[in-house]
């Protein structure tokens, strides 16, 4: 599968990464070489394989239901680049 | 202090930051030497070291002062007591600056402490300083850390192989007794082997994966880098260990891996396997894999052919697999809870901005990759496929080990390539862990141990697969190993 122009746009638009025009000629080839590597895949059959879903041959363990930290607003906020005295700050998003 | 005094002082110190992690400690509780001037030996060294550009971030005043405090006190009832670790800059360090080797986290400094860091502190180690890796631990070969590449101390113009390459670098020259780094497709065995020194990938599970900055979460796993096989031993006891705040980390009991450390493995079987033999790869690592297979029999080893064969499989499922949950995992970085911020028309203009700005190149490419194959209608065709490929190659192992107690390999295609050589070409870099992909897809421990040296003088090492969960065995064997191919450092000091 070859990764044209237009899904390097669509896909950076999905992961919100905002691309230079000049780079994405550059990121189509890159991307179409590893999705043809990738690709070797499609030489092995596979309709009767399960897949592998946990490497550790154990269900997670459920616990019970309870705060064991908390009270830590001023630890989370501690990184944040904007931030008023108990919020995190962003661009206005209702007009 | 006289001249003479402190002349013996300053031998002393030099010759400290030459010895074993496990010889430091030892030397420590002996009182042949204060963790004080532990401390300052390998200050000392890393302060010399600029050119080889592994630390990010340094604690030298801060691990100085802890050392003296120590030596007040004189606690000795830790595995690592008095001695000054540098890690890779991956793990969280509560008020100490941790990055990723990104842009993106340049100024982020944790309020917490990861797991398997503070299992180091409790066992009486301190932080010595925070060390170069790939960029969110995505490349093999140091060059994609926005801190600049490490370089190798085999040589200025050769990468330390990657992700855990400040990790390597830092301890081959001697600048830190020991570290730990993470391995997702090969991070800590690759430049390991490239580096002459010790790597060991635990079993998944075995060490806590919470306050690890996460790259691909069903196939991270921290581990242990030493300059010796019993400071593997040593160092992975200190670390691992039952965290209940990872929901993979596995609750069983720490083995005594020091004390049942031996030589001894007369009549165990070792699988080589038949398809890790591929084209073009240099005649000298297959010599000195049936060096290894040598050794192994001289110690009483005996050797099986098997096969384990999806393993062409394993790189292409895993570039499938590694992208998709990193860029999840990445999602998380927005510019409003931590890290870069740019600035931006609107919510949306901000993330974009932030994202583009922060991450480098060879992350925004597997983000992308990620974002693909996880995009509506490609989900079956892509990441179910690859999950369904690394049953395969997990059952190939199953089998394997139903008639062997550990696969013996080389660890890397290659010895260290130049800098420069590999970064224009995403594939041929991600060919560099063909060896070492299969088993972190497959949960299972492996070591690579130094074993000899190529025409151009640079180390190789061979890696050690094991049973889940049984990592005695394969570090009884390269001890084994370790024993007969007498390996030495035989590098000359260029970064001085």
């Amino acid at each position: 599968m070859s990764i044209d122009k237009d899904t390097v746009k669509h896909i950076s638009k999905l992961a919100r990464i905002s691309l230079d025009e000049n780079k994405v000629e550059s990121l189509s080839k890159d991307l179409t070489s590893i999705m043809k590597f990738i690709e070797s895949l499609n030489k092995l059959n596979t309709d009767k394989t399960t897949p592998l879903t946990s490497i550790i041959n154990a269900s997670l363990k459920s616990r019970k239901d309870e705060v064991k930290d908390g009270k830590i607003r001023d630890q989370i906020l501690k990184n944040s680049p904007e931030k008023n005295d108990e919020f995190f700050v962003v661009p206005k998003v209702i007009e | 202090m006289n001249f003479l005094s402190s002349q013996r002082l300053l031998n002393k110190m030099s010759k400290i930051s030459e010895l074993s992690l496990t010889k430091i400690v030892n030397g420590i509780k002996k009182k042949d030497f204060s963790s004080e001037e532990v401390t300052k030996s390998f200050i000392d060294s890393s302060k010399k070291s600029k050119k080889l550009n592994t630390y990010i971030t340094e604690c030298f005043d801060e691990a100085l002062e802890i050392s003296k405090n120590f030596d007040k006190k004189k606690d000795y009832k830790g595995l690592l007591s008095g001695v000054p670790i540098a890690v890779k800059d991956l793990f969280c360090t509560k008020n100490v600056k941790t990055t990723a080797g990104s842009k993106i986290l340049h100024n982020f400094i944790p309020t917490y402490e990861s797991t398997v860091t503070s299992n180091l502190w409790s066992q009486g180690a301190f932080l010595l300083g925070k060390l170069n890796c790939d960029e969110f631990a995505m490349g093999s070969s140091n060059e994609t850390s926005f801190f600049g590449n490490v370089k190798n101390p085999y040589g200025e113009k050769l990468v330390p192989g990657g992700s855990s390459g400040g990790s390597a670098s830092a301890l081959a020259a001697g600048l830190t007794p020991a570290t730990i780094g993470t391995d997702t497709g090969g991070s800590i065995r690759q430049p390991a082997s490239f580096t002459g020194t010790v790597g060991l990938k635990p079993t998944y599970g075995r060490c806590s994966r919470w306050g690890i900055v996460a790259f691909a979460s069903s196939l991270d796993q921290a581990g242990p880098m030493t300059n010796s096989v019993e400071d593997s031993a040593l160092l992975l006891q200190a670390m691992s260990g039952y965290d209940s705040k990872d929901s993979t980390s596995v609750n069983k009991k720490i083995e005594n891996y020091s004390s049942n450390l031996t030589e001894k493995i007369k009549g165990l079987k070792i699988g080589i396997p038949k398809e890790y033999r591929v084209d073009k790869m240099p005649t000298e690592i297959d010599d000195l894999w049936k060096k290894g297979i040598e050794y192994l029999k001289d110690a009483g080893a005996i050797i099986k052919n098997i096969s384990l064969e999806h393993t062409m499989y394993a790189l292409p499922a895993y570039y499938i697999v590694a992208p998709a949950e990193a860029s999840s995992n990445l999602a998380r970085y927005d510019g409003v809870k931590y890290g870069h911020r740019a600035v931006g028309k609107n919510l949306i203009e901000m993330y974009e901005n932030t994202r583009s700005e922060g991450f480098g190149n060879e992350v925004k490419r597997r983000i992308l990759i990620g974002t693909y194959v996880l995009s509506s209608g490609y989900y079956d065709a892509y990441y179910l496929k690859a999950q369904k490929v690394r049953q395969l190659i997990k059952n190939d192992f199953d089998k394997a080990f139903k008639d062997v107690d550990a696969i013996l390999t080389p660890s890397t295609p290659s010895s260290a390539f130049k800098i420069g050589d590999k970064s224009d070409d995403p594939v041929s870099m991600y060919l560099n862990d063909i060896f070492t992909v299969p088993v972190n897809l497959s949960g299972l421990p492996a070591i690579s141990v130094p074993a000899g040296y190529d025409k151009n003088n640079l180390p190789l090492g061979l890696q050690l697969i094991g049973k889940a969960f049984d990592e005695q065995t394969i570090l009884n064997l390269s001890l084994a190993i370790e024993k007969r191919a007498n390996f030495k450092k035989n590098y000359s000091v260029w970064w001085t």
